[in-house]
């Protein structure tokens, strides 16, 4: 069998480098096997994370010859073996020990985002209606695996470390796939533009290139956030429809269906 | 006394997939402090793999289906042995569970008149698979979690229980570790919640992550519980086969649902060749009906590819002994065929099943739409678990509760596609729900601080041994004995081996060595799963040996035949009074006449 050889970050919250490693690599391994194989045989303490071995977890996060991407999804036979492949964590986030990284600044900021909150039921057993071709495009942000790649490469938080006040792409994804639920109410807007930060993004569009699940971030989610913030915070017109809305929001089941079409319109022109 | 840090909590749920978080929820809504913990980031655990769907008797797509129906399939499909009273309640109570997702956010594909849809899978008589495309497990957890974090509910990620802790013949608490820093926990609890999911990870080619080591099922014996129907695991049928490092992943049934087709290298659908007695009413006998019964006809029977898991698992792994398997020892799955019946059918297959899509072109260089897939058998589901009370899920020892896979009764001898997850919230919500009340009924019983000793000085004696061997050798060598001894046919002799084997590999988990410190090292971390891992596959084992007979997803060559006396009892596990362990026959409660009239008319 032939062999390749892998260097991989091993440190710890202080200091570390990369240190080689060969081992032996046959078809269709992927950085994830060549990883587990050092593991097993010559460093029992190398650390990672990893769960479904599929693409499907977003659990092995990391950067490979210097692009973020998933381990399990990376094979061998896309990455040149005559120099060694570097395996280094997230640099995002701060280390804790050789390829696992600190996420939790993530699932804070999940926590300050506004709950999914539904329309009253459309039908009287408690049940809704909705067309297919309306929740197709709210799928693509649910397919998010919550993989960090997209904040580890956003130079907001990479470069800029803005990590209070701005919530990065993975979280205006979140927040596109709320607020663009067809039963969702909730309105987001003002935190989108203080809380949230969306006014840092300035759409460079890195983020939606390393999303494993292809999601298109800019495009789909942030721009048309950043149309409603501006629509919102900018436009005297819209902020008197709005004011109009939203009195006939908190009133008719028939008034919120207007008034997230009337959201929906609104981005239409970003598509 | 070792160092640790002191949580303490009306209830404490182990695990946070999708039985853990229902649990979690429910019992937080009863007004209960708890708190959850689990050994991945939240979000990971094996609930998010999950791909087909949820089972629930809505009658969306087919108005004759309701939990009659599916109560009937359910029993068939477990081949009897089931707790038919979960059964029951799993068919009446997973539609509203399903509604309930809904409503906290999920978004399931649509029929047209823009209710759920639902879709085919194995053994289900009518269309009852609530699902998202092929990621119904993501679109599951996300919702729990999304909806749990804003409970106030404490969430400890990326921790291990080691031990659980009891007094006076009920449990107090839970003892463990932080994973990144590798100090002490102590978790105190009224009642306490497993759901921690199975124990593939005992068998080299298995569908589930390194975290299904069996930890909930070890934990609840030492701690005296009950396990039962230890000798049912499931073996997928269709787990990928090449290339090498990605064998066993899953490939869903959802593949066959939407009119896959199973073939030899002869290019034979030979699943027409062997369809049981109990299923032949309901099986299409020709080609031309299973496809229409995939398209929808309501008139049709279904194809044979959708039997249960079982059997056609076995009658793959009978055309790969007799030599007719495909070129990677597998056989072939081909979707691609179907663009002889359907316009744009390449789209309509990568609508349907975008990451069996993405999984093949990206690991195997296969475009599905184009060509077929090579298959075989993968370890997948655990049946048996914890023995629970059909109602509260209380296992035998008071305060402790077990839901989702770790527990047992739902499944019987073999679990139906879709299934698990509507197991998971019906199941989870019910066990949170009596736990919050046994924790509201009781107070804290006393720590006793000899069990923290003990598991404090086992859990670091892998520090202070070296030169020995490493955690990974032995568990690769427990998964091959497993597979090849105690695997899809299973004999007395090769059992007896194993077990044999198991002891040997006891011995050599009691010296595994570890390099490096406590700070998260996944070296030590398995050196604390292996006697998890043991643990569980020595209870496989000998369920396996002591039930002489085949029946669901168990099969002995030597025993080939169902037995009526093995048909009235469940097998169950437990610890002696001088750790040793014991095993009995416990007859199956008999079921209410209303319940047996409801099979008989389903029949
Ligand atoms: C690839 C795949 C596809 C599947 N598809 C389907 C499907 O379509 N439909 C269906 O119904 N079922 C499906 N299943 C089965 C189903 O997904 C699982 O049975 C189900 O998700 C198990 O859920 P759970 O809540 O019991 O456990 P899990 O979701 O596995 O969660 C277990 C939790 O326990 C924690 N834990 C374990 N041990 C410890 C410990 N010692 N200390 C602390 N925490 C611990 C884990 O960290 C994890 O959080 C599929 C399974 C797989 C692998
Ligand atoms: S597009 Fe915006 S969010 Fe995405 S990486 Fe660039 S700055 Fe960050
Ligand atoms: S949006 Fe894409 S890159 Fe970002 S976390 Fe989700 S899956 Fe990962
Ligand atoms: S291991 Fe799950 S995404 Fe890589």
């Amino acid at each position: 069998m032939p062999s390749a050889t892998f260097s991989i970050w091993r440190g710890d919250r202080e200091s570390g480098g990369l240190k080689d490693y060969s081992t032996e690599v046959s078809e269709g391994m992927v950085v994830l096997d060549a990883v587990h194989k050092i593991q097993a045989e010559q460093a029992n303490d190398l650390s990672l994370r990893w769960n479904c071995k599929a693409g499907k977890c977003g659990s092995c996060s990391a950067e490979i010859n210097g692009l973020p991407k998933l381990m399990c999804m990376t094979r061998l036979n896309t990455l040149p073996l005559d120099r060694p492949v570097t395996v280094e964590p997230m640099r995002s986030f701060p280390p804790i020990k050789d390829l696992v990284t600190d996420v939790s600044w993530n699932f804070r900021v999940k926590q300050g985002i506004k709950k999914f909150k539904p329309r009253p039921p459309d039908a009287p057993d408690g049940t809704w209606r909705m067309a297919q071709q309306d929740i197709d495009r709210v799928q693509e942000f649910r397919k998010c695996i919550e993989c960090f790649l997209c904040q580890d490469v956003c130079h907001v938080l990479r470069e800029h470390h803005h990590f209070d006040g701005f919530a990065g792409p993975r979280y205006f994804v979140h927040i596109a796939a709320l607020e663009m639920h067809p039963l969702d109410v909730e309105d987001r807007v003002e935190e989108l533009k203080k809380a949230h930060g969306i006014g840092y993004c300035n759409i460079t569009t890195c983020c939606r290139k390393v999303c494993p699940e292809s999601i298109t971030i800019t495009e789909n989610a942030i721009i048309p956030l950043k149309e409603r913030v501006a629509d919102h915070f900018y436009d005297p017109l819209s902020r008197l429809f709005r004011m109009f809305q939203s009195k006939k929001k908190e009133g008719t089941h028939a008034g919120t269906e207007t008034a997230a079409q009337g959201r929906d319109s609104g981005s239409a022109g970003a598509r | 006394m070792p160092d640790y840090q002191t949580h303490t909590y009306d209830v404490l749920v182990i695990g946070a997939g999708g039985a853990g978080l229902s649990a979690a929820i429910e019992a937080s809504s009863a007004g209960v402090s708890v708190g959850v913990i689990c050994k991945s980031l939240l979000g990971k655990a094996h609930t998010v793999m999950a791909e087909g769907g949820i089972a629930a008797a809505m009658g969306n797509v087919d108005e004759r289906d309701n939990w009659r129906v599916h109560f009937a399939d359910t029993m068939r499909g477990g081949q009897y042995l089931n707790n038919w009273r979960m059964a029951e309640l799993h068919a009446k109570e997973a539609p509203d569970c399903v509604r309930e997702l809904e409503a906290w956010g999920a978004l399931f594909d649509r029929t047209k008149d823009g209710r759920i849809l639902q879709r085919n899978f194995g053994g289900h008589r009518y269309p009852r698979l609530a699902h998202v495309g092929d990621r119904t497990g993501l679109e599951m957890i996300r919702t729990l979690q999304d909806h749990g974090i804003h409970q106030g509910i404490a969430v400890h990620m990326e921790c291990t229980v080691l031990r659980l802790l009891t007094a006076d013949g009920r449990v107090v608490g839970a003892f463990g570790y932080d994973r990144e820093r590798g100090r002490f926990l102590l978790f105190q609890a009224k009642a306490i919640v497993l759901a921690t999911g199975g124990i593939g990870r005992a068998f080299k080619i298995t569908s589930n992550s390194w975290e299904y080591t069996g930890d909930g099922h070890a934990l609840a014996y030492h701690a005296g519980a009950a396990l039962m129907d230890m000798e049912f695991v499931q073996f997928h049928p269709t787990g990928m086969v090449w290339p090498p490092s990605v064998m066993g992943i899953l490939v869903t049934e959802g593949v066959r649902g939407e009119g896959g087709v199973l073939r030899n290298k002869e290019g034979r659908r030979f699943m027409f060749d062997d369809i049981p007695e109990l299923y032949r009413a309901q099986t299409a006998d020709n080609e031309e009906e299973g496809w229409r019964y995939t398209q929808g006809d309501r008139n049709a029977r279904r194809p044979p590819e959708l039997l249960t898991r079982d059997h056609v698992a076995r009658c793959i792994v009978r055309e790969i002994k007799e030599g007719r398997g495909s070129p990677h020892g597998g056989v072939f799955l081909d979707i691609s065929w179907i663009k002889e019946r359907l316009p744009k059918a390449e789209e309509h297959i990568k609508k349907k099943l975008p990451s069996m899509y993405h999984q093949f072109k990206q690991l195997a260089d296969i475009d599905i739409t184009k060509e077929p897939m090579e298959v075989g058998p993968t370890t997948h589901y655990m049946m048996g678990g914890v023995q629970v009370d059909g109602d509260t899920q209380m296992s035998t020892v008071p305060g402790l509760f077990a839901a989702g896979e770790c527990a047992a009764g739902l499944h019987g001898a073999n679990r139906l596609g879709g299934n698990s997850l509507s197991d998971l919230l019906v199941f989870g919500k019910r066990a949170g729900r009596y736990a919050a009340a046994f924790a509201k009924e009781n107070t804290a019983g006393a720590i006793d601080a000899d069990q923290i000793q003990q598991a404090a000085a086992a859990a670091l004696q892998p520090f202070e041994r070296s030169g020995s061997e490493g955690p990974y050798q032995v568990q690769q060598k427990l998964q091959e004995i497993m597979q090849d001894l105690v695997g899809i046919v299973r004999t007395e002799s090769e059992m007896k081996q194993a077990l044999v084997e198991v002891e040997k590999l006891r011995q050599r988990a009691a010296k595994v060595s570890v390099q490096g410190n406590r700070e998260y090292n996944n070296g030590w971390h398995t050196a604390l799963d292996l006697p998890n891992m043991l643990t569980v596959s020595e209870a496989v084992t000998r369920a396996a040996i002591e039930r002489e007979e085949s029946r669901g997803a168990h099969f002995r060559e030597d025993h080939t035949a169902k037995s009526a006396e093995f048909g009235k009892i469940n097998i169950v596990i437990g610890k002696g009074a001088d750790g040793e362990t014991k095993i009995a026959r416990r007859p199956i409660p008999e079921m209410p006449a209303e319940l047996k009239q409801t099979i008989e008319e389903m029949q």
